[in-house]
């Protein structure tokens, strides 16, 4: 039975073309994935079916729901809706929740606001969904408030307040990308219960290919404010008739051409840690108690070769970014030793040492000082080396050499795209010709074409200059395809290091082992 | 909201214009004593009546907005000379025990209005504007130091200060090439409201004798010396609450319309 | 609009350490301002007795002067001794009216703190309908006037707004009394009646700034995520804003209340001239004039406590409202 009956919605805003003839169905008790890059509208469609669209929209369209049109409701009628037949999750969890407010109080919300139970029958109601979704009372009471939970916590908090009337529909906004890989396959795991039990259709929105394809019955690929492909999700993934459909496979799956490194062994390593140990003192709990510490990072080793390309996965908390920032000499260590071409690293080394090791970050949008110049944003290394008088031509070359041209020297950053501004991250981390190149999720936040391009670059630009490369990750698909070798990282120790097609393959430690267990894979036989 | 920017730079300016105007011409002389033409409303010999003792009373304010401007300007300057240096250092070395110092004196110094600092340093040093820069001055260090610090700390966090410290630049360099411009936007926006404080500030330590003595006009003892007379001739005391009111919403709508039109280039930068 | 559990939260281990760090801090200013005031009033002009006495005094009256205030003595001793002579209640004597400066506080404290209060309670009152009001209709006719009228308001000084209000109320209207106090022993009626005007005066100004603010918190609070998970609750943008916005605003407007405090006090203090109010301000500006140290330095370090202590019971109203605070260190 169709639950919801999408035709011809289009939405403008303040007079851009959002979307454009946008149509689904979504029958009861099914889960239909909607798929695409940011930008693509699939936010928006989700919000001008449940009428949260911002100030300024323009909606026409049919969306019947239950016999009624979603689109023609008085917003009375929508609130009505809105969390008893409709519910809706969204990506950002450490956000979604009132701070102030109980987790008890929040979940109890729902049914009060409804009228569907008194105060105290409500708080029984919310215990129950609460268990239900993974967080029993005995160890997560009520009376939590959110900064007491972790991000899936606080996910799933968000997912008791949604189901907590029983719901028809619900709409999940990119529920896990904020999440961890293990917490996502945890999340997916309870929506899909929920799905299951309760009969309840489920309006997925992901831009991860792979997530569709073990939660989803039916799949629109969406491109641009249209859908440009719809089916059963199999169906869809095997034929792939659009082309567009065919390049956001192709760039999901992508494997840039690499040189394999040059056989190890004989050069000495470029970049060295032994028992590196990195404490935090946390706050005293009691007026005269110790001083506790966390160890971030506790006893890590490994060993870097020339040219090489080494992995660092690990989910967020195990010590990775600590010790990326150990690396390139800007927190202190307070145990073990890290040494770069034999010398050792730690803040306020020698400018020489550093000239050898440079950075790409994770955030495009952060990298830059929005106030300067490209060029001169290019150029800022070489407060290492003394800047030569040439410095401009050398800029550039470094902007030709990622794909961009010398004359965007003079635009300001927020002239270009993520894409585009990752490339100028490469460019300034090229400049002074370092040995190594620390890679810190510089991909996580690109949408998946441009990621492919990206990735290419970077191994060009590592055969002609002989880089090494460390590149860290939560993705392991992304690792899969451009390392040579592979460190799992949990709670701040190393408990995996090999190469990297073996280690993901075929793991040996219980957790990499979970790691890998808990990515979504597209099956094989449908690519 | 450009209604409001337009007329927040007219008035500001206007005031501007008439205290540098003053220097070269006024309608009449301010100081001169005229007791039989006193309490006059106003006429076209003199635009704003005149006072108790005949003076002109456009003329006062004119060369009044000389020291309103001035001491509210000078107090400026020295919260910012001495508070934002503080507060770069502060963010800094966050955590530390400068960061500790720096919160602590600011703290301190919340404690005092400026009414009450004004009140400390006229019991020793006597009254005079001076003074009054000195108070307001004071009271304005730390809060440009929070501000400033404020700013600073939530951009110490993010990846391209990380990139310039790879680059090997220290907290120093950093502070004077990457933080200082990018909060320079909120500088500004706040110089202009602590700008229009100081002259609310100064009216009312000359109202109540602590700011500018005569012979240096001032419009909040204008109001002083009309208490008395308020009834009798209110235009006296309406015309110097006037200026005042007409400076500081001048400035604070041009403060408002910075602030609206500093914030949205960042942000569209995204 | 304040959910149950604020009510039924009892103190838990947090609180108590929070309060404790809060005390400690609160003890901490206090001694810091009580150096530096007298820093400035007994270091800095030399011989404090010689100060008060002038030029022409001679040494023998300067050092009978010396010995009655009991300026004999380091430095240290002498701080110790005034300090110590705070915490039980006595603020020495004043030199100008030989009684001693607690008495001469307290009869101006009368008049001065009721005042103070009655515009902060009038300020509190009517920036917060008028904040929400706003808020709850950005950009509509209501915002913009609500805008307006504030934006003139914190242009005004008060003491001006002052004059003009005995123009219209006491001379025109005589319905209020232009200045003066009667006393609280003529009754509660026209003692109140002469704080009227005075409260008015300083409140309005700081009801358009506190509205202001709680204009703009309000505003960035509904543009947080946690608003537009209530929306797809079901809750409607009213119930949204009073349910979660506000409490969230309160954290920011709970600053600038604190802060607004001071200016509050010094309002106060001002417009007692207008009025002719015997409070602290007239006794203060007299005591600069007769260059009466003594009671000089004992209101401003009561002032200064004062604020120190409202910003002391904002640091509670904060952990009150915000639960993160008490979790944290």
């Amino acid at each position: 039975m169709t639950l919801l009956q999408v035709r011809d919605l289009d939405v403008s805003i303040r007079g851009t073309p959002i979307l454009a003839g946008v149509g689904f169905d979504l029958a009861e008790g099914a889960v239909l994935g909607l798929v695409g890059e940011s930008g693509s509208g699939k936010s928006m469609t989700a919000l001008a079916l449940i009428g949260l669209l911002p100030e300024g929209a323009k909606v026409t369209g049919r969306a019947d729901f239950a016999g009624r049109d979603l689109l023609a409701q008085s917003e009375a009628a929508l609130c009505g809706l809105r969390g008893r037949e409709i519910g809706m999750i969204f990506q950002e969890p450490m956000t979604a929740l009132n701070p102030l407010q109980t987790i008890g109080e929040q979940v109890a919300e729902t049914l009060v606001v409804h009228g569907a139970a008194g105060r105290a029958e409500a708080r029984g109601i919310a215990a129950e969904r609460l268990a239900r979704v993974g967080l029993p009372q005995d160890r997560f009471p009520l009376s939590l408030y959110p900064h007491e939970l972790s991000g899936g916590q606080r996910q799933r908090v968000c997912i008791a307040m949604a189901v907590a009337l029983r719901p028809k529909l619900l709409i999940a906004d990119e529920p896990t990308t904020a999440l961890d890989v293990t917490t996502q396959a945890q999340i997916l795991d309870l929506l899909t219960g929920l799905v299951a039990e309760e009969r309840m259709a489920m309006l997925l929105i992901t831009h991860d290919l792979a997530v569709v394809s073990g939660t989803a019955d039916h799949v629109a690929v969406m491109q641009a404010g249209r859908i440009v492909e719809a089916g059963a999700t199999e169906a869809v993934f095997r034929t792939r008739a659009h082309d567009y459909t065919r390049r956001l496979f192709a760039a999901s799956a992508y494997r840039p051409d690499r040189r394999p490194a040059p056989p190890g062994g004989a050069a000495p390593p470029l970049l060295e840690v032994r028992g590196a140990v990195r404490e935090y003192r946390l706050p005293r709990p009691a007026p005269f108690a110790p001083h506790p510490a966390l160890r971030a990072v506790d006893g890590v080793s490994f060993a870097l070769g020339p040219g090489e390309s080494l992995g660092l996965v690990g989910e967020s908390g195990c010590g990775k970014s600590t010790l990326t920032r150990a690396i390139l000499g800007l927190d202190p260590l307070q145990g073990g030793e890290i040494r770069l071409a034999g010398q050792p690293v730690r803040p306020g080394m020698d400018p020489d040492l550093r000239t050898r090791v440079q950075v790409v970050f994770q955030d495009p949008y952060g990298s830059f000082d929005p106030r300067w110049r490209v060029d001169r944003l290019v150029a800022e290394p070489f407060h290492l080396t003394g800047r030569p008088d040439d410095w401009r031509d050398r800029v550039g070359a470094a902007l030709e050499e990622v794909g961009l041209s010398p004359g965007d020297g003079t635009k300001f950053i927020h002239e270009f795209s993520g894409g585009q501004r990752q490339r100028i991250a490469i460019a300034r981390a090229l400049i002074i010709r370092p040995d190594l190149i620390v890679l810190d999720e510089a991909v996580s936040a690109l949408d998946v074409r441009v990621r492919a391009q990206v990735l290419d670059l970077l191994a060009r630009l590592q055969d002609s200059h002989r880089l090494a490369y460390l590149f860290i990750s939560h993705d392991l698909s992304v690792v899969r395809a451009v390392t040579d070798r592979v460190l799992v990282m949990q709670a701040g120790r190393i408990v995996e290091d090999g190469a990297a097609e073996a280690v993901l393959t075929a793991p040996r430690h219980a957790y990499t082992q979970q790691l890998v267990a808990a990515t979504p894979k597209i099956p094989e036989d449908w690519i | 909201m450009r209604i409001g920017f337009g007329l927040g730079v007219a008035l500001s300016l206007a005031a501007v214009a008439a205290a540098l105007l003053s220097f070269l011409w006024t309608p009449a002389d301010p100081t001169a004593l005229a007791i039989a033409q006193r309490l006059q409303p106003p006429s076209p010999a003199h635009w704003a009546g005149t006072d108790h003792f005949g003076r002109d009373i456009a003329s006062m304010l004119m060369v009044g907005a000389r020291t309103s401007l001035a001491v509210a300007l000078l107090a400026v300057g020295i919260g910012m000379a001495v508070g934002v240096p503080l507060g770069l250092l502060a963010a800094a070395r966050r955590g530390g025990l400068i960061d500790e110092a720096v919160m602590r004196m600011n703290d301190l110094i919340f404690a005092f209005p400026s009414l009450v600092i004004a009140i400390l340093i006229t019991a020793v040093f006597g009254p005079s504007a001076v003074n009054a820069i000195l108070a307001i001055g004071i009271f304005n260090i730390p809060v440009f130091a929070r501000v400033t610090r404020g700013g600073a700390l939530s951009l110490w966090t993010l990846d391209y200060i990380r990139a310039a410290r790879v680059a090997g630049k220290g907290a120093a360099r950093i502070s004077l090439e990457h933080i200082l411009p990018n909060i320079a936007n909120l500088l500004i926006v706040q110089g202009t409201i602590q700008f229009s404080l100081g002259i609310l500030a100064e009216a009312g330590l000359s109202y109540v004798g602590l700011g500018a003595q005569p012979p240096t006009p001032s419009w909040g003892r204008m109001l002083a010396e009309a208490q008395t007379m308020v009834t009798l001739a209110p235009h006296v005391a309406i015309f110097p609450g006037l200026a005042i009111v007409a400076t500081v919403l001048g400035l604070n709508l041009l403060g408002d319309g910075l602030r609206d039109a500093l914030d949205p280039r960042l942000r569209r930068a995204r | 609009m304040w959910p149950s559990s604020l009510a039924a939260e009892t103190p838990g281990p947090d609180m108590l350490a929070y309060l404790a760090r809060r005390l400690a801090s609160l003890a901490l200013s206090l001694a810091a301002a009580s150096v530096a005031i007298f820093a400035v009033i007994e270091v800095i002009p030399g011989d404090p007795a010689a100060f008060m006495l002038g030029l022409n005094a001679s040494p023998e009256t300067v050092a009978a002067l010396r010995a009655e205030l009991g300026l004999e003595g380091g430095r240290v001793e002498r701080y110790l001794a005034w300090a110590g002579g705070m915490l039980s209640g006595d603020f020495g004597m004043s030199y100008t009216y030989r009684t001693p400066v607690a008495e001469l506080v307290a009869d101006r404290l009368a008049v001065s703190g009721p005042l103070a209060l009655m515009a902060l309670a009038l300020a509190a009152g009517l920036a917060l309908p008028v904040g929400l009001l706003a808020a709850a209709r950005r950009g509509r006719a209501a915002d913009v006037a609500v805008m307006g009228a504030t934006q003139i308001g914190i242009s005004v000084p008060n003491f001006w707004f002052a004059m003009l209000l005995v123009l219209v109320f006491a001379v025109n209207w005589q319905v209020l009394p232009a200045g003066g106090f009667p006393g609280w022993q003529a009754g509660a009626g026209p003692a109140l009646a002469a704080l009227i005007l005075p409260a008015v005066a300083l409140a309005l100004p700081q009801a358009a700034i506190l509205a202001r603010v709680l204009r703009s918190a309000l505003i960035e609070t509904l543009g947080q995520d946690y608003i537009r998970t209530a929306r797809a609750k079901g809750l409607g943008r009213g119930q949204a804003l009073r349910r979660h916005a506000f409490r969230n605003a309160l954290i920011p407007v709970l600053t600038i209340l604190g802060m607004q405090f001071s200016f509050l006090l010094a309002g106060a203090i001002i417009i007692e001239n207008v009025f002719y109010l015997p409070g602290l301000g007239r006794l203060v500006f007299q005591a600069i004039t007769q260059r009466d140290l003594v009671v000089v330095e004992s209101v401003v370090m009561l002032l200064v406590a004062a604020v120190i202590l409202v910003t002391f019971l904002v640091d509670l109203a904060y952990a009150a409202v915000d639960p993160r605070l008490r979790h944290r260190a």
